[in-house]
C-alpha cells in the first residue's frame, strides 16, 4: 500500500537552514547537508528545500548546495525557489534534484507550468501555494513573494481556482503552505486543506501548523493529504519522526517502515 | 580481481546525477557516457531516465544509440523511465503508441489505478520472486516510485507492485534488467539492489 509520506522541510537563506514565525524574523537553524543527512537518517520520506530569498531578491542564488544533498541523501528531495524558466530548473534538477517547486513565478507566468510539464515531465513539476484565510472576505487567497515581508503581495486568484488553473497546466503535485497557521504550531489547516483536496486530483501536501503528533493525525484521517510538511517542530527536535509514524501507524496511517535488510545482504564484490 | 567499469547511458534525462551519486556512495567508480564503445565495453550498463517516453526515445535515436543498447549483452539495468524503453512499445507520447528498444516484449500503458490520485507518487510495497537482484532485500520492503504510465504484470515481471491494480515494478529477459521505482531514491533497500545489480 501507498505509505503517507512525512516530509521535514528546510528553508534556505544564504546557504543556510533558517526558520520563521509567519515567515518572519528567521533565525538560523544550522548547515543544510548535515541537515539534510540527519532527517534522511531518521526516517523522513522525503525533504525539501525552499530558497526563501530567492524569488523576492530576483537575483541569481548559488544552487550548488543541491547538488551537494544530492551526493549524500538516499531519499528523494525537491528544491523551490527562484526557479522561473525551464532552464533554472534543468540546472537544479541536472543537480540531482527529483523535483523542482515553482511558487510566485507559476503566478507570473502560468504557461511556465505547461513548459515544465512537456519537457521535464509532470513527475518533477511541483506547485507551491500560498494561501491566506481572509476572515473579511471569508475566501482564501493565493500570495506571492512571501519570502521577503516587505514585497508580499495578494495575487489575483482565489486558491480553488488557483489548484484547478494549475492542474490543467500539468502539475503534478501541489504543496499548501496555509499562511495563517505557519509556524504558529496550531495545527494543520483541515478546513482549508479538505475544501482543496475535494478539487485536487494530483498529490496534496499540507504545510503549516504541525505542533504535536495529534495534528499529523488529524490532517491524515480528516483531509486525506497525500503528505504532511513541517519544520519546527523537527528542527527543534518536538517531534521525533519514528515516534510520529508508530503513532500515525497506529491510527491506521499507512507509513513507510524501514524493514532493513536480511543475512543475504552483502555489499558490493571486491 | 580488476574493477568493474559501470557506464550510465547519457539519455539526455535529468535523473543521471542522482544515479550517479548513489553508485559512488557504494564506492564504485561511474562514467557518464553516450560513446558507442564506451557502453558496449561496459561490465555494467545503467540506463537511466525521467520524463516521457517520446522525449527519451528521441533522445536516443539523435545519439544513434538504439541498436548499440539492443546488442548489448552485459547486465543492464533500466530505472523508471529507463525501464520502460526496454520494452516493446509506449502509450505515453501525444502521438498514441509509439515503438521503445523491444530490449523484451512488453507494453507500457497508462496505470489503471482504479479511482487513485495519479501520478503514483511516494514509498510503496514491493514483492519480488527472489531473483538475485532483490538478494537480501525482504518481501514488502518499501521503495519510492513517481510514475503515471506502467507495464503490466506479464511473463518478464520479476516483482510486482499495486496501486489499483497490480503492475511490473521490475522486468527482466536474459541481461536486462528494468525497475520501475527509483533504486537511487529508496534508502537502503535501494542500495542494496544497486549492489546485487553491480554484483551480477
Amino acid at each position: 500500500m501507498l505509505a503517507k509520506r512525512i516530509i521535514p522541510c528546510l528553508d534556505v537563506r544564504d546557504g543556510k537552514v533558517v526558520k520563521g514565525v509567519q515567515f518572519r524574523n528567521h533565525e538560523i537553524i544550522g548547515d543544510i547537508v548535515p541537515l539534510a543527512e540527519q532527517y534522511a537518517k531518521a526516517g523522513a520520506d522525503e525533504l525539501v528545500f525552499y530558497d526563501i530569498t530567492a524569488s523576492s531578491d530576483a537575483r541569481v542564488v548559488d544552487k550548488s548546495w543541491v547538488s551537494r544533498i544530492a551526493q549524500v541523501i538516499d531519499i528523494p528531495f525537491c528544491v523551490a525557489g527562484g526557479i522561473k524558466s525551464i532552464d533554472d530548473a534543468g540546472r537544479i534538477l541536472e543537480m540531482g534534484a527529483d523535483k523542482i517547486s515553482i511558487n510566485s513565478p507559476a503566478l507570473n507566468n502560468p504557461e511556465l507550468i505547461n513548459a515544465l510539464h512537456d519537457v521535464y515531465g509532470q513527475q518533477c513539476v511541483v506547485i507551491g501555494i500560498d494561501s491566506f484565510y481572509n476572515e473579511a472576505t471569508d475566501q482564501y487567497e493565493v500570495y506571492k513573494f512571501t519570502g521577503d515581508e516587505s514585497r508580499t503581495q495578494k495575487s489575483k486568484w482565489q486558491t480553488i481556482d488557483w489548484i484547478k488553473e494549475v492542474q490543467s497546466r500539468g502539475a503534478g503535485e501541489i504543496v499548501l503552505n496555509c499562511m495563517n497557521q505557519d509556524g504558529v504550531r496550531k495545527g494543520y489547516d483541515v478546513k482549508q486543506l479538505k475544501a482543496v483536496r475535494d478539487v485536487c486530483e494530483v498529490p496534496l501536501i499540507a504545510s503549516g501548523g504541525a505542533g504535536e503528533i495529534a495534528h499529523f493525525t488529524e490532517v491524515f484521517q480528516h483531509a486525506d493529504v497525500d503528505g504532511a510538511l513541517a519544520a519546527s517542530v523537527f528542527h527543534k527536535g518536538i517531534i521525533n519522526i519514528d515516534a510520529l509514524k508508530a503513532e500515525l501507524t497506529n491510527n491506521g496511517v499507512p507509513m513507510r517502515k524501514r524493514h532493513g535488510l536480511t543475512a543475504q545482504a552483502k555489499g558490493v564484490n571486491p | 580481481m580488476q574493477r568493474q567499469k559501470i557506464v550510465i547511458v547519457n539519455t539526455g534525462c535529468a535523473n543521471i546525477s542522482s544515479v550517479r551519486f548513489a553508485l559512488e556512495r557504494l564506492g564504485v567508480e561511474v562514467e557518464v557516457s553516450d560513446d558507442k564503445q564506451v557502453i558496449v565495453a561496459a561490465d555494467k550498463v545503467f540506463l537511466p531516465g525521467v520524463g516521457t517516453a517520446s522525449a527519451a526515445m528521441a533522445s536516443i535515436k539523435q545519439k544513434g544509440l538504439v541498436e548499440t543498447l539492443q546488442e548489448l549483452t552485459q547486465p543492464v539495468l533500466g530505472v523508471c523511465l529507463g525501464m520502460q524503453l526496454m520494452v516493446a512499445s509506449s502509450a505515453e507520447s501525444k502521438q498514441g503508441d509509439i515503438p521503445c528498444l523491444s530490449l523484451m516484449p512488453g507494453h507500457v500503458a497508462r496505470m489503471q489505478a482504479n479511482g487513485l490520485r495519479l501520478p503514483h507518487m511516494g514509498w510503496n510495497t514491493v514483492t519480488h520472486k527472489n531473483d538475485d537482484l532483490f538478494k537480501g532485500i525482504p518481501q514488502d520492503t518499501y521503495f519510492y516510485f513517481v510514475h503515471s504510465f506502467a507495464v503490466p504484470e506479464y511473463a518478464h515481471t520479476l516483482a510486482s507492485c499495486t496501486y489499483g491494480s497490480e503492475f511490473s515494478a521490475a522486468i527482466n529477459k536474459n541481461n536486462f534488467y528494468g525497475v520501475q521505482f527509483h533504486p537511487e531514491r529508496s534508502g537502503e533497500a535501494g542500495a542494496q539492489l544497486l549492489t546485487n545489480f553491480v554484483n551480477l
